[in-house]
């Protein structure tokens, strides 16, 4: 059995402890705001954080949270910074068809968490793992930018 | 006829003068031709795929048996670990990903990470010489002592992943006891590197 919490709140789990963290979400406790893009870790629609670092929870066994603080997309305005993030996200409507923008978000906050100012160089090294179908990446960057301006 | 002769023997002093002194680089070169010998299984395995696709010039990471760059813009960052928002570890757990979720997705060990970008550990591109005296100079290779490097090849877990790397990922072409054997061998011969 493992034992983690997600968003403030305990769970446990005594099940297949390789089932993906993703599965655990959506299929277990029906917390669909985590999306599944590829399910290879190729393209960070899945992203959540364990312990404040990003993972993607697609390629994630369950038994990786064990003992771990597991932030989603339901719960990432918990914190300044998440709330910030999405601020920035609504204010410059970043988002067209949305399918990504949960993992968008997650990582900018990640990102936003160990680099207070980043540069346009900054985001685009952080950002460049997470897909977007609908190129809305000027806008991700410039909301990033909007976010750190937020919080300075 | 005699004395077309003599002025062809071999043993005149100008011809001794020539031998002995070149008895020192027959020497050298033996001794260089056995460095050479005890190094070479060494450098095929750090330059294998399993080992060099991480230890780049560069600051990009490879990917594959063909050493293509590191899907998804992913850099070494200051510390090996990875980017700032893009760390290694976001895909990378500790263990390989299940078998389930494809041969594709990501592998895994303890702490994947590239080397440092102030200590870049480089083996690709190098000859033996270079990638030898890489190895064996604490100040490139991360201070280990050569008695370190025996246990890095022995013990440590991101190294070892090299030998059981699942899917259908190619393997060094020595075992890891083969490895291990061949590197205290190299070490207990004082680590010559290729013509010492």
């Amino acid at each position: 059995m493992v034992k983690f919490t997600i968003n403030g709140k305990a769970h446990s789990f005594d099940g297949d402890l390789a089932m993906p963290l993703l599965w655990y979400l959506r299929d277990e406790l029906a917390m669909t705001g985590t999306k599944y893009g590829c399910g290879m870790a190729l393209c960070g629609a899945c992203t959540v954080h364990l312990d404040g670092q990003s993972v993607r929870s697609c390629v994630t066994p369950v038994s990786a949270a064990d003992g771990k603080k597991i932030t989603t997309i339901e719960g990432v305005d918990a914190e300044r910074i998440g709330r910030a993030v999405q601020a920035a996200w609504r204010k410059l409507q970043v988002v067209q068809c949305g399918y990504c923008q949960s993992g968008q978000i997650m990582t900018a906050t990640a990102l936003l968490a160990a680099n207070k100012n980043p540069s346009d160089a900054d985001i685009d090294a952080a950002m460049s793992g997470n897909i977007c179908r609908c190129a809305t990446y000027v806008r991700i960057r410039a909301a990033i930018h909007e976010a750190a301006r937020s919080l300075a | 006829m005699a004395k077309k002769y003599q002025r062809h023997r071999w043993w005149t002093p100008g011809a001794l003068l020539a031998v002995v002194c070149t008895l020192p680089l027959f020497a050298q070169t033996a001794a260089g031709a056995a460095s050479d010998k005890l190094f070479e299984p060494i450098r095929s395995v750090l330059q294998s795929p399993r080992c060099q696709n991480c230890h780049i010039p560069g600051d990009s990471p490879l990917q594959f048996d063909i050493g293509k760059i590191h899907a998804q813009n992913v850099k070494r960052g200051p510390d090996g670990k990875g980017m700032p928002g893009m760390m290694c570890s976001i895909c990378h757990q500790t263990q390989n990903a299940s078998p389930s979720m494809g041969e594709h997705a990501p592998p895994g060990a303890p702490h994947w990470q590239l080397p440092p970008a102030n200590l870049k550990l480089v083996f690709i591109g190098l000859s033996p010489h270079e990638l030898c005296v890489g190895l064996r100079d604490p100040e490139r290779n991360g201070g280990k002592s050569l008695q370190d490097l025996v246990q890095h090849f022995g013990e440590d877990q991101l190294v070892a992943w090299g030998w059981n790397p699942g899917a259908k990922r190619t393997l060094p072409p020595l075992t890891k006891e083969q490895t291990v054997a061949t590197v205290k061998a190299w070490v207990a011969a004082g680590a010559p590197c290729p013509g010492e």
